[in-house]
């Protein structure tokens, strides 16, 4: 048989004996908690941190900085003198971190299966109606192709991140005790490092990424600079195996750091540290 | 010139080693199994049978202990029971498994315990499923196609080359990811769609060093790599343990997305054009002129007096450390002792203590030890 | 040659090592992915009694790979399969083999195929046993089918038994630990502790193997370094017939594991080394026998792994002695003599599966007017149908699964490792008892994927080749390689060495066990054994 002939076999797919509809299987196991704890989770994250960096300040300014804290959905902190009081600043940055997390090869396998049932389970019947979705072959989901773009630019914010910590662990002078600018370990501070740390090993173990710097490559050994490549490849794919771990991990400290940021401004909560001058 | 020690007496009968048959009076519970009956055109049932339960039972045991009591035309495709050929597998407990390694013991044996066929295939009988389907789109991927003007004797390249396509390769067509992935379960596609299981074969064509066809069009408008929403669950039933969407799928993703979903590479390519010529043979995994080839070991005199002499067939270790080449076996160095080698070396040592003379029994109650799922 | 106690095919073992090479880089050239030495080649290493490094492997699955390559390349090249189609009859017409009768398991519907040649590869015989590494579909079907048409089968008596077997749990019973657990360090001991393996030395062969534990440690450590070392190998390294009688002592004395096996014992080195050289059999204890090898022993016996036996066949072509009849792998006889090497099989495949292929093709082809399909004689084709129906009609009657119990209960314990006179003679008789009970096979239900029908033809394949098995153990009156006869202890060379036993059905239908004389060795192979011998 020719390869014309055997595609068009492998075209007409297995007519299986599969009962369809929403949620017909024969698992015995509880599969419904995880999709759904990872849904309220998932959501009760995405939500606020889309309300904080979006709506907050046009609806209700109260601020997202204090005494050298940014909250990370802020930074770089871009503002003007005549910017419009409807726009946040956080939206300016949020597309990048939302853009990149909505095409990350991670999410996409959770919010696939807990927000469109596309599976709702591993051999678990799906609504009826997605039978003939094209998935990732056809606008909107085939724009997943482009994940590698919000990589780039995912380094932007997660500079300025790293930039921000620098004030975070510097006493602004005036404060209780404080006369020069001296070293702050704060809990603020230690939350920013913890969280620019835990969003830099999400975003280095980014499938992507790997792909990009060594997955692309047939013959690891061939020159001097694919052994380069190589070595750095093994180093990415062992952080992307706990893929999934960075991406939850990163999304909620990124929360708390927002939260803690806003408490503080809000005056709610008083940032414990200790203060060293130098 | 024969290794022959018998027995100290000779006896007249050479007698049987015990305990060669099952011994149903071990049994210490009994599962009860509902296994789905049918053949297509006629109403499928679903048989409920009690089976006796012996320590370390699989499903596939009480298959067979329901084939060998009361109903021997139950269908069932086995081979191995090793978990090597991938025949047996069915949906236990709705769960995509090879029913030669699923334990009794993983299941809670008062409620009844379900097997039915793999129902993404077209159903032949009982538990047994067409999968031709399969081998029809294996047919219509291109094969490895090394290049045609480089030697064979030229090839070189190295064990890191390799890892990512012996990985695939472990694959044991199983079809059991086939079986659960949602596209080819679910869906009606308008395109073909491959599955997981020829997404790996072709991942381990693509990356193979030498290999020079490009089958990323085809991966694009045929294999339907689009389709995969990589929800992993591909992954998850993969008896071999093959990271199926993280180390086949999404990497063949990115490479479909290189050659036709990313403008820079595009314009890129544009700029620089693109050679339809030979590729160089610097890119390729092959000798390169200036280097020597090793002088190959071909049987020396010694080495035949040696193999003629050495008359035992005796098991040397399967070791990967054999001089192979003419680089001269490797020195012990003091580094050794810090090194697995010398870890094992401490061990060996160890044994040959007075510890030598413990004899270790496994304890009998491995009922309770959860194997993995 | 040595391995096979020189009752090997010179010929097929010369041809073996000299194309093995050829078909290894041909499968390299069809995709296969070989592990690889550091400068870039194939990697090799040694099993069992080799002198040199020479098995190209892939970790713990080198078979695995072979099947892939060789289908993928049966794919490309357009071959034709036919999947799951079970062969139950040779047709045969004035020249021999013409073609073969056969059914679909799927739909149970019967089929013939008219063909100039046929070559049979169906594997070995292991089923008739209860204890056996091998898969069901190991029935013997080749050798009764060559049988039922007149061809030769030499060496039948030649089965080997691998020592390490697992023997718990039952389900798993037989199940093959590779010999490369004794290769990394493992260390056999029974019940009370004791490392037996040094008791069960041959005299002769003492001086090969160390004498104290610590130079057995010091060998292990050497080789897990690559290293060349003056300590000798452990005991446990014997060759797998002495293993496996050592073993098989140990635990008819009441020295064996709770099991009735003995402890196979790596867990005393480092867990990731084992866990790293032993993969599938860290997992396959893990996953089946909840028993973890890096931290205790393994409960280990012999089991029955391959037949040295098989159908008489000229070493160039693999042609059977019956015109248009070729046999090739495990089901052909001669190349392994009286013992097989480990890693020799799959070679074997390699070499005279090529061989045989291309001449059975030759030969088709041949023919002026070879397009044209043999005549197949009716009367035959007829009867294979009938033969084919003949349980399903019976309906009730003997239980095949229960005649497959008693087959292998008496092949076991009357045919096992050791042999003797009397239990041979038992078993000639159980034999023919339950060939008598055979035409009364019945079988429910109906055509499609009907396992219970299907075991009614492998039963009946089975039985011939334990009749053969079991008549020329009784023939063969000396100890040599895997065949252990209590009666006679020794290797008789003058007696036996030069002679293979033959086994062939009469056209009467009862079976002629008879000798012949080892084929003839080439004047440098006389040579190159000269040292040997
Ligand atoms: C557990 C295990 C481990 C082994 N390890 C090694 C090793 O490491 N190295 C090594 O060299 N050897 C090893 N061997 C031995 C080796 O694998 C076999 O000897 C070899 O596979 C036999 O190959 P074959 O082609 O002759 O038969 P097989 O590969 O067994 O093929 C026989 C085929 O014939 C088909 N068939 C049988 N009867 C019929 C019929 N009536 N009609 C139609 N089709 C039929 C079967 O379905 C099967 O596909 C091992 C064997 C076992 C069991
Ligand atoms: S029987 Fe071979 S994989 Fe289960």
């Amino acid at each position: 048989m020719t390869v014309q002939g055997a595609v068009l076999r492998a075209l007409r797919k297995p007519r299986g004996s599969a009962r369809q509809g929403f949620g017909t299987t024969s698992r015995r196991d509880n599969w419904v908690v995880f999709p759904v704890v990872q849904a309220l989770v998932f959501t009760l994250c995405a939500g606020y941190l889309t309300f904080s960096g979006i709506f907050w300040e046009p609806i209700l300014p109260t601020g997202y900085r204090w005494d050298g804290y940014l909250s990370p959905l802020f930074s770089p902190l871009i503002v003007w003198k005549d910017m419009p009081t409807w726009l946040s600043p956080g939206l300016l940055i949020l597309w990048i971190p939302i853009g990149f997390r909505a095409t990350c090869y991670y999410y996409r396998k959770a919010y696939y299966r807990f927000y469109f049932a596309d599976p709702p389970g591993c051999a678990v019947g799906e609504p009826t109606m997605h039978r003939r979705f094209a998935l990732e072959n056809a606008l909107p989901f085939v724009l997943q192709n482009l994940h590698r773009y919000l990589l780039y630019l995912a380094f932007i914010p997660l500079t300025f991140l790293w930039l921000d910590i620098i004030p975070a662990f510097i006493a602004p002078a005036g404060e209780a005790g404080v006369t020069d600018p001296g070293l702050r370990i704060g809990i603020g501070g230690l939350l920013f490092l913890v969280n620019v740390t835990l969003l830099t090993g999400y975003s280095l173990s980014c499938h992507s990424l790997r792909h990009l710097v060594g997955g692309r490559i047939d013959c690891f050994s061939c020159t001097r600079a694919r052994r380069v490549r190589y070595t750095l490849w093994q180093r990415l794919t062992d952080l992307n195996r706990s893929h999934m771990w960075w991406a939850w991990a990163s999304l909620i400290t990124v929360t708390l750091a927002d939260i803690y940021v806003r408490l503080l401004v809000l005056g709610v909560i008083t940032d414990q540290a200790i203060h060293f001058n130098l | 010139m024969i290794e022959t020690r018998p027995p100290a007496e000779v006896p007249a009968r050479a007698e049987a080693l015990p305990g060669a048959a099952i011994d149903e009076a071990r049994a210490s519970s009994v599962a009860k199994l509902r296994v789905f009956r049918g053949e297509p055109g006629t109403p499928s049932r679903y048989d409920e049978f009690d089976v006796p339960v012996e320590e370390g039972m699989v499903v596939l045991d009480a298959l067979h202990w329901i084939q060998g009591n009361g109903a021997p035309d139950l269908a069932v495709r086995w081979n191995c029971k090793a978990a090597k050929c991938g025949s047996c597998g069915a949906e236990v407990n709705g769960r995509p498994s090879l029913t030669c390694k699923t334990r009794l013991s993983d299941f809670d044996l008062d409620e009844p315990i379900t097997v039915e066929p793999m129902r993404t295939f077209p159903l032949v009988r009982d538990l047994v499923t067409d999968v031709s389907w399969n081998y029809e789109v294996n047919r219509s991927i291109e094969p490895f196609s090394p290049p045609a003007d480089v030697p064979q004797s030229d090839w070189r390249w190295q064990q890191e080359d390799i890892e990512r396509v012996q990985e695939f390769r472990k694959c044991i067509e199983c079809f059991l990811c086939q079986d659960v992935c949602h596209v080819l379960r679910n869906h009606e596609t308008e395109r073909p769609f491959m599955g997981p299981r020829f997404l790996v074969r072709a991942a381990g064509l693509e990356m193979h060093p030498i290999d020079q066809a490009d089958r990323r069009p085809y991966l694009k408008d045929v294999g339907g790599v689009g389709y995969c929403n990589i929800t992993k669950c591909c992954t998850e039933v993969c008896p071999e343990h093959i990271k199926i969407t993280d180390n086949a799928i999404i990497p063949l993703k990115e490479r479909v997305a290189d050659e036709f979903y990313d403008p820079i590479q595009w314009a890129w390519r544009k700029l620089r054009g693109r050679s339809d010529s030979a590729p160089d043979r610097r890119s390729l995994p092959v000798l390169q002129a200036g280097r020597q080839a090793e002088p190959s070991i071909e049987p020396t005199p010694e080495r035949l007096a040696r193999a003629v002499g050495e008359d035992s067939p005796v098991a040397e270790p399967m070791h990967a450390a054999a001089p192979t080449t003419s680089t001269p076996a490797a020195e012990p160095t003091p580094a050794a002792e810090r090194t697995d080698a010398g870890k094992v070396a401490k061990a060996a040592r160890a044994t040959a203590g007075p510890r030598a003379k413990r004899a270790r029994r496994r304890p009998d109650t491995g009922d309770e030890t959860p194997s993995e799922g | 040659m040595v391995g096979g106690k020189l009752l090997n095919n010179a010929r097929m073992a010369e041809l073996h090592a000299r194309e093995a090479p050829d078909r290894v880089r041909e499968l390299e050239a069809w995709g296969a992915v070989f592990d690889r030495t550091r400068d870039g080649r194939i990697l090799q290493r040694p099993f069992g009694g080799h002198s040199h490094p020479r098995l190209a492997h892939v970790g713990d699955r080198t078979g695995l790979e072979m099947i892939r390559t060789l289908q993928d390349r049966a794919v490309a090249a357009g071959v034709d399969v036919f999947m799951e189609c079970t062969i139950t009859r040779l047709i045969t017409g004035a020249d021999g083999v013409v073609g073969a009768f056969g059914y679909w398991r799927t739909t149970g519907g019967p089929v013939v195929f008219p063909a100039k040649t046929v070559v049979l590869a169906t594997g070995g015989i292991g089923k008739a046993y209860t204890v056996t590494s091998n898969s069901w579909e190991y029935s013997g079907d080749g050798h009764a089918l060559a049988y039922s048409v007149g061809a030769d089968l030499i060496d039948m008596e030649f089965v080997q038994f691998h020592p390490t077997g697992m023997v718990w749990p039952p389900g798993v019973r037989g199940l093959l630990v590779t010999e490369a657990v004794r290769g990394e360090g493992g260390i056999l001991r029974n019940k009370d502790g004791e490392r037996f393996m040094s008791r069960y030395l041959p005299e002769d062969r003492r001086g090969e193997y160390a004498s104290t534990d610590e130079e057995a440690a010091r060998w292990v450590t050497a080789q897990s370094e690559g290293r060349v070392t003056d300590a000798r190998r452990p005991p446990e390294l014997s060759t797998r017939d002495n293993v496996s009688r050592a073993i098989y002592t140990e635990v008819r004395e009441g020295r064996g594991s709770p099991h009735g096996g003995v402890f196979l014992d790596i867990s005393y080195l480092p867990p990731e080394h084992v866990r790293r050289k032993l993969p599938s059999m860290y997992d396959q204890f893990k996953e089946l026998a909840d028993v973890d090898i890096t931290t205790g022993p393994m409960e280990v016996g012999p089991t029955t792994h391959y037949v040295m036996g098989g159908v008489r066949v000229d070493a160039e072509t693999g042609a059977s002695t019956v015109p248009g009849l070729y046999a090739a792998g495990e089901v052909a006889g001669g190349m392994h003599g009286a013992n097989r090497l480990g890693g020799n099989s799959l070679s074997d495949l390699l070499v005279f599966g090529q061989r045989t292929g291309a001449a059975a093709a030759a030969a088709a082809t041949s023919v002026a007017g070879w397009k044209k399909a043999p005549y197949l004689d009716p009367v035959q084709v007829r009867d294979a149908g009938r033969e084919l129906s003949a349980p399903l009609e019976q309906g009730s009657g003997e239980d095949p699964y229960a005649l497959q119990r008693d087959l292998q209960d008496v092949m076991q314990r009357l045919v096992g490792i050791f042999r003797v006179e009397a239990d041979l003679q038992e078993a000639t008789s159980e034999l023919s008892r339950l060939k008598a009970r055979w035409p009364a096979v019945g079988v429910r239900g109906g055509r499609t994927f009907n396992p219970g029908w299907n075991l009614v033809f492998e039963l009946r394949n089975l039985l011939v080749v334990s009749e053969a098995i079991t008549r020329s153990a009784l023939q063969r009156t000396e100890s040599r390689g895997a065949h252990s006869r209590i009666d006679h202890p020794e290797t008789d060379q003058a007696g036996w060495g030069g002679r293979n036993s033959v086994v062939r059905r009469r056209p009467d239908g009862s079976m002629e066990v008879t000798t012949t004389a080892l084929p003839e060795m080439s004047d440098e192979l006389r040579l190159l054994l000269g040292g040997a011998h």
